[in-house]
């Protein structure tokens, strides 16, 4: 990393900003949803991947047990994994770096990387480090702003909270909805969670979901 | 309430980082397969919205429509109109809050 070109400099510090910012929506909604200011911090250090952070929460918040809640954030997750996949072999670390490199693999990281393709493997491996970082730095600080903000709004359905929270999530898979597959897939999964909401514990209705992905996962052969 | 919030936040970070080293770690044939990939895509816009649907209409185990209904209504509006991700929320905040302060 001794030469940063950049143009994946900029790729990497304005992708690192603009999500990190949305670390003020997940402070904020976790303390909405009865977490401390340590326990939003912690899950934003620790689990550090935005859609299974607002999902444990989410979950959780709603009164779904803690099972429930880890299930529903591993399977948004495991994506994280795939990229680990995809970026393992551009990264070739070892030890220390390589478990340093796994907590920052995530959307962004190996998006910018991926994007980076054209200028080569340097550039790549800069733009994972630098987004890697970056975000990792910008969504925590974020995330604490958030938190102590909520924290002292108090009532969190006067300023929106409430609402605020299931926008974040219309906002994550907004932009997934490509295919017809995928909006089609969208409206049962939602109409599904809201119909066995009042029969099924907290939580099973939004994991139960995950099901219903698999079937039509294995439907459309292609 | 409280073990549970911080079961969640252990769990859910223990696992978090253990698909993420697993990634690091397994043969590129097993995950790369066109199923997986295809799933793969798929769970995360199931469970989504499954989460925009249950925090936008429920309370404990009720279906509830109120002024989190509008605030999601001007999210939509706005993620229509290409707004960025901070506009989305935002605006979706702004018309709930006014709901259901003023209404």
């Amino acid at each position: 990393m001794s030469r940063v070109s950049s143009p994946t400099f900029r790729d990497s510090l304005s992708v690192s900003f603009t999500v990190g910012a949305y670390g003020v929506a997940f402070g904020a909604a976790a303390v909405a949803n009865g977490f401390s200011i340590v326990q939003s911090c912690l899950l934003s250090l620790l689990t550090f991947s935005g859609a299974s952070q607002f999902a444990v929460i989410g979950v959780i918040g709603a009164g779904g047990s803690a099972i429930s809640g880890i299930a529903t954030a591993s399977l948004l997750g495991f994506r994280n994994g795939l990229y680990g996949v995809l970026m393992a072999p551009i990264l070739k670390v070892r030890g220390f770096k390589r478990l340093i490199a796994a907590h920052i693999t995530i959307d962004e990281s190996t998006g910018v990387s991926l994007s980076q393709e054209a200028r080569g493997p340097e550039a790549m491996r800069e733009g994972f480090w630098l987004t890697g970082f970056g975000v990792f730095i910008f969504w925590n600080l974020f995330t604490l702003a958030g938190a102590l903000g909520a924290k002292a709004m108090g009532d969190p359905s006067a300023w929106g909270l409430d609402a605020a929270v299931p926008a974040a999530f219309l906002g994550l898979v907004w932009p997934r909805l490509k295919s017809s597959t995928d909006k089609t897939l969208a409206i049962v999964a939602a109409l599904f969670a809201i119909a066995t909401t009042p029969f099924l514990p907290a939580g099973l209705p939004i994991i139960g979901t995950a099901v219903i992905a698999v079937a039509a996962g294995l439907r459309v052969k292609k | 309430m409280n073990n549970t919030l911080w079961l969640g936040v252990i769990g859910t970070s223990v696992i978090a980082y253990a698909l993420k080293l697993a990634g690091h770690s397994v043969p590129e044939k097993f995950l790369s397969h066109p199923l997986i990939k295809r799933i793969n895509l798929l769970i995360p816009i199931a469970l989504l919205s499954a989460l925009v649907a249950v925090q936008s209409v429920t309370t404990k185990s009720a279906i509830v429509f109120d002024h989190r209904l509008a605030g999601l209504g001007a999210a939509i509006l706005a993620l229509f109109f290409k707004a960025p991700f901070p506009v989305v929320v935002l605006s979706a905040a702004i018309t709930s809050a006014g709901f259901y302060n003023f209404l």
